[in-house]
């Protein structure tokens, strides 16, 4: 009896949480993605789209209802109307849920987090607004059409549970030829990260990594005696001169980096570094510019 | 003294707490400060680094001097630390507490009786045996006893200030019968010829410590008649600088009220310790004096009683129309006038108007016949207790003959002719007087050899003659008759009130023969020898605060003590009486004077005005609460850690600690909040907890208010008139502490806007008016008379049963709060107010009272906690709940009476308004 009473509030809960974080994170999205201008996204090639793309001659085989008759009336020839190819792209989507990105230094600024799933959001809502589709790495289904996808999606984002301080990208199987796009901090252990990564990169897909920092990861502004504890509380280190490390931290942050360029490079993907006090809509330009122009 | 010799612990051992520090420091130091915490994901990157300097970080020394010192100041805060400057010194297990208890002390009683049972405590706190002497009492060895603080605390509420000034040399000599004692002495800071012998033999007993009051003693002593006007002496015991008094002649006014007669104000120059201040008055009104008083001092040395001396008959002189060749010196009246003009006030004229006067005595002089009107005024006069005294002459004794029937206004019945003895043309020689009978009113004057009679008219013969004479010559015949007459009394000398008959009104005699028939006020404590050897019974007696009280209960003295001695417990300052002479008989002799003790040199002297014990726990440990503050900061900065943004959290902190501790007169009224709100005000009277008491009070009434009426007063607030700005306040409530001056002319004058412009201010002197039936009486009702001395006040009266406020709610004739029926007075009504037809009240004054006055602390009786619940017991048991329903009843009422004036008074008018309107 008491179980089902204890569920019955935790579900209520779960759909509170649902209905708080939900609706914000769509609208952030949503925001984010109509600043960003929408480009042609045509196959320069005739074939089912909405464009226009050429007239050519009509042939034996064309039906009489093929014909443009408006176009043909002009001449003596008659005209066939073709259009752009538009094939329908897959994007696969993946966020960081891991503790680690529940974080900000300054109250006022978005945690990693936040800033992660909007990007991320932004970017699958304008790809479903043109008509591709979007999913989520690892949850098991394929990418789908349509904007309720993203709405799941975004659900799906929000009721994740943050368990591990660091989780790295699932192996999971991915539509050759997709796009993918990974946004973490890229802060837990490099082999994991490497191996999801190669994964993704293994089925000939586009990828696009984006690190999301907080500035104080970058400045390490810390001196005499700190504990450092992880957002989790998994982990804790303590040093008695914070400010003597400050160096060598850096030189190891800039090191994962490097990997992660070099990473890019190898697989012709392409990676940005962004940080929570930048403008969001930079990088979700960057996102869409890597979005329309694979290497 | 020094003020940090003075300092004490309450829980010195708790100071034995210090010794640790020092160990604390060691072990404090060798712990370094703690990590500041700090959330960060880039952990994994720092993993695995090494610090390059390992040695340990300590905690800077001056860090740690600021955590001791906030430890210590902890410590001492705990231990009690406080100024006592009434520390008993002394090794001795013995106390002798001395109070001198003499009026001298009444002036300043509160804060004497204060410091005895502060005294008593200490005692009883360090266990020492304590004997409490009462030096007004009379020396008495066997009952001064050492004994158990308790008993002593006990004892202690039986010593009252007493009218006179201890006998000190009988006290030295029983204090020297004792061991060695400590003695701590309550002095009242005036001199006395024998106190250097019981300060010598306390100072050898043991350690001696004095308490005097601050305030020099003023006294009155004193009074006489000069030139019509009433000339008394004040005394103070310091001359320094200039200081006014104000004397007050005290005595009935027409309708039998007591009150303050008249004023006035005396200015001490610098330096005089002493000087007279002339009231003048008219005859009428200095007769009606009891007492002259200093104001606003209540004791037995600032009252001078009034008496017999200070009073002034007033005696008519009438005689036919004088013949015009008569000299003056054969003039009827000649002796009379100047015999009364010392210590009388004759006047002459003609009958009817002298009647309209209506003097204490009239005098006639040979008068034969009246006109039958003015015989019956005349009569009526005297049987309304006047006295009339006659002399015989010409005319009286031809007229002999015709006065057959007994004459009201004669006492005994005249033979005619009268006779000569003595005269060239008689038998025998002058008479002389026999000695007065006893019952005669001249029992016991000396008879001059040398006053003889040579005439006189003779009384018939009769049974009661023997019982009617006053006084006769040798030969048995009447000299003075006389004869009550309802409530007054007639008098006949029986000779000419000129020497014409007899040299008797030449003589010494005659003088005190006037006085003994009181016609003359001449009894004093001046004159030793008409006092002497009579037996005066006290009718009042003053007590040590200058209030009188019934003489019954003491024997009666003979006059010469009067004279000699001083006021003792077996000689109370008083009136004492003797027939009809009345002589008063004050705390202060004639020829005292005030001067300040003396007291060896080296004695440890004290002054108890200030004597209040300084209590420094709560200073020290607001002091380690602000090292502890500071060491919060020092240690943010210590770690590095002292961010803006921390730095504004703790601020703010440090803020919200400050403010959380809310000072009330620190609050003003904001002026919106009373003008959008019904408030109900209060006067904040500086005294923290009455401030709270009214707040609650009003609180509580605003609760009931709100529950029971459509008046919701919102939160009542607190009114510093100085500052606050009053007009906003339908109703202020006004609770008399004892730490309130006078108002200031410009808040007197704000006061009256108040007052005149609608407001309604309730005093509350809280006190029940225990001071018997004058308010005055009660430290509280003197200082509301202070502080209302300029207020444009109306006359008041106590709530007549028909008053508006008996009705505008409920219908009630009480008015308790904590206390019940003491009389609550408010504006007078009219004189004119008459009752309208068919009304149950009166048309009463169309306004509303500004003032209302009482003393039955309705702020304690309406108080509510933050619950809601009383805070303050009323009465007993379900009785006392029923009492405080009636309070909140009064308060329901009075505050509709606030706001809705005499509109109560206008609803009986509805049912006729009603029918005009053809309902």
């Amino acid at each position: 009896m008491n179980d089902v009473v204890a569920r019955g509030l935790d579900l209520r809960a779960d759909a509170d949480a649902l209905s708080a974080g939900f609706p914000g994170l769509m609208a952030a999205a949503e925001e984010l993605a109509s600043l960003a201008v929408l480009g042609p996204h045509g196959r320069r090639r005739p074939g089912h789209g909405a464009e226009f793309w050429q007239y050519r001659m009509a042939e034996s085989t064309d039906g009489l209802r093929d014909i443009d008759w408006r176009r043909s009336a002009r001449s003596d020839e008659r005209f066939v109307r073709q259009m752009e190819l538009q094939l329908a792209q897959a994007l696969s989507l993946w966020v960081d849920q891991g503790a680690s990105m529940e974080f900000t230094s300054d109250p006022s600024r978005d945690t990693k987090a936040h800033r992660a799933e909007v990007l991320g959001l932004a970017a699958a809502l304008m790809m479903a607004k043109s008509g591709e589709r979007i999913g989520i790495i690892g949850d098991g289904e394929p990418p789908k059409f349509g904007l309720p996808q993203v709405e799941k999606m975004a659900l799906k984002l929000a009721l994740a549970e943050r368990e591990k301080d660091y989780i790295a990208p699932k192996r999971s199987d991915l539509l050759p030829g997709s796009h993918a796009v990974f946004i973490s901090d890229f802060l837990g252990d490099w082999d994991a990260i490497v191996e999801g990564l190669a994964n993704a990169a293994g089925q000939r897909v586009h990828g696009l990594i984006v690190q999301v920092l907080d500035p104080i990861e970058e400045e390490f502004p810390f001196s005499r005696r700190v504990l450092f504890e992880s957002v989790g509380g998994g982990l804790s280190f303590e040093t008695k001169q914070a400010g003597s490390l400050r160096d060598r931290f850096l030189a190891k942050l800039r090191a994962r980096q490097d990997a992660l360029r070099d990473l890019a490079r190898n697989t012709g993907w392409q990676v940005l570094f962004h940080r929570t006090d930048q403008s969001a809509l930079e990088a979700l330009r960057w996102i869409f510019f890597g979005l329309e122009n694979p290497r | 003294m020094s003020a940090l010799a003075a300092l004490t612990f309450t829980t010195p051992w708790l100071l034995w707490a210090l010794i640790a520090l020092p160990v604390l420091w060691f072990l404090l130091r060798s712990v370094p400060p703690a990590p500041v915490v700090e959330r960060f994901p880039a952990i994994t990157l720092l993993l695995g680094l090494e610090d390059d300097d390992t040695t340990p970080a300590k905690t800077p020394w001056w860090l740690l001097l600021l955590r001791m010192l906030a430890l210590a100041a902890l410590i001492v805060g705990l231990a009690g630390p406080r100024i006592d400057p009434q520390a008993q010194v002394g090794t001795s297990d013995r106390l002798t507490i001395v109070v001198d208890a003499s009026w001298a002390t009444a002036q300043s009683w509160s804060g004497q009786s204060t410091l005895l049972s502060d005294q008593l405590a200490e005692a009883r706190r360090t266990g020492k045996q304590v004997a409490l002497i009462d030096l007004s009492e009379t020396p008495n060895a066997a009952q001064t006893e050492f004994e158990l603080p308790e008993q002593a605390i006990a004892a202690s509420d039986s010593v009252r200030p007493q009218s006179w000034r201890p006998d000190y040399a009988g006290w030295a000599e029983v204090m020297s019968g004792f061991d060695a004692f400590d003695t701590v002495w309550l002095s009242d800071g005036l001199d006395h010829p024998e106190r250097s012998a019981l300060t010598s033999v306390l100072n050898d007993k043991g350690t001696l410590t004095v308490f005097e009051a601050e305030r020099f003693v003023l006294g009155l002593s004193s009074a006489k008649l000069d030139a019509g006007a009433l000339l008394v002496k004040a005394l103070r015991s310091e001359g320094d600088g200039r200081q006014d008094i104000t004397i007050e002649a005290v005595g009935l006014d027409p309708s039998g009220i007591t009150r303050v007669l008249a004023e006035q104000v005396a200015t001490f120059e610098p330096v005089t310790t002493e000087m007279d201040v002339a009231i003048q008055l008219p005859t009428e009104l200095r007769n009606r004096v009891t007492r002259l008083q200093i104001a606003g001092l209540a004791s037995a040395g600032a009252v001078v009683l009034s008496d017999s001396s200070l009073k002034r008959k007033r005696v008519g002189l009438y005689t036919p129309v004088a013949e015009a060749e008569a000299t003056t010196l054969q003039s009827p009246l000649h002796y009379l006038e100047n015999a009364l003009v010392e210590t009388a006030d004759p006047f002459e004229s003609d009958l009817p108007t002298m009647l309209d006067v209506g003097p204490d005595v009239i005098i006639m002089a040979d008068v034969a016949t009246l006109s039958a009107v003015e015989e019956e005024r005349l009569v009526q006069w005297v049987s309304d207790g006047g006295i009339l005294v006659r002399f015989a002459g010409p005319r009286l004794a031809s007229a002999g003959s015709q006065i057959t029937d007994a004459d009201p206004l004669l006492p005994v019945l005249l033979r005619a002719g009268g006779r000569e003895i003595g005269g060239t043309m008689s038998w025998g020689d002058p008479k002389t007087l026999q000695d007065f009978p006893e019952g005669s009113p001249f029992f016991g004057l000396e008879i001059p050899a040398d006053v003889q009679v040579s005439s006189q008219v003779l009384a018939q013969p009769d049974p009661e003659l023997a019982e009617k004479t006053y006084a006769s010559l040798l030969d048995g015949t009447p000299l003075v008759t006389g004869s009550p007459l309802g409530a007054g009394q007639v008098i006949l000398f029986h000779v000419t009130a000129n020497a014409n008959w007899s040299n008797l009104p030449i003589s010494v005699l005659f003088v005190q023969m006037l006085e003994r028939l009181s016609i003359l006020s001449a009894a004093s404590l001046a004159d030793a020898e008409t006092l002497e050897g009579r037996l005066w019974t006290p009718e009042q007696v003053l007590d040590g605060f200058g209030i009188e009280g019934d003489g019954g209960l003491f024997a009666a003295v003979d006059g010469g003590r009067l004279v000699s001695e001083v006021p003792g417990p077996d000689l109370r300052p008083g009136l004492y009486s003797e027939g009809e002479q009345i002589i008063a008989f004050n705390a202060l002799g004639t020829e005292d004077v005030l001067s300040p003790a003396t007291w060896p040199l080296g004695t440890d002297l004290r002054n108890f005005a200030g004597a209040v014990v300084q209590n420094f726990t709560s200073l020290f440990i607001s002091l380690a609460f602000a090292i502890l503050l500071m060491d919060i900061f020092a240690s943010l900065w210590v770690q590095g850690s002292l961010l803006p943004r921390k730095l504004a959290r703790t601020a703010a902190l440090f803020l919200a600690f400050w403010i959380s501790a809310p000072d009330v007169e620190a609050q003003e009224v904001d002026p919106l909040y009373v003008a959008n709100n019904t408030v109900l005000a209060y006067v904040i009277t500086g005294d923290r907890r009455q401030d709270n008491l009214s707040e609650a009070g009003l609180r509580g009434l605003s609760a009931q208010l709100t529950r029971r009426t459509s008046i919701e007063p919102t939160d009542p607030v607190g009114v510093d008139l100085i500052r606050d700005p009053l007009e906003l306040f339908p109703f202020i409530y006004w609770p008399i502490t004892e730490g309130q001056r006078p108002l200031d002319a410009e808040t007197v004058a704000k006061v009256n806007d108040f007052l005149r412009t609608g407001g309604m201010i309730m005093f509350d002197t809280r006190d029940a008016n225990l001071g018997r039936n004058s308010s005055s009486n009660t430290v509280n009702g003197r200082i509301l008379q202070q502080i209302a001395a300029g207020l444009s006040i109306p006359p008041i009266e106590p709530v007549p049963e028909d008053h508006v406020l008996t009705r505008t709610f409920y219908l009630i004739q009480e008015y308790p709060g904590r206390y019940f029926g003491a009389p609550v007075w408010v504006e007078a009504a009219p004189a004119d107010a008459i009752r309208g037809e068919g009304m149950p009240f009166r048309n009463l004054n169309d306004g509303v009272s500004p003032i209302i006055l009482g003393g039955n602390d309705w702020a304690a009786a309406w108080a509510i906690d933050q619950n809601g619940d009383p805070l303050r017991p009323v009465g007993r048991g379900s009785a006392g709940e029923q009492q405080r329903e009636f309070a909140y009843r009064f308060g329901v009422n009075l505050i509709m009476y606030v706001m809705t004036g005499n509109y109560k008074s206008d609803q009986v008018h509805v049912p006729a308004l009603l029918q005009r309107l053809g309902n």
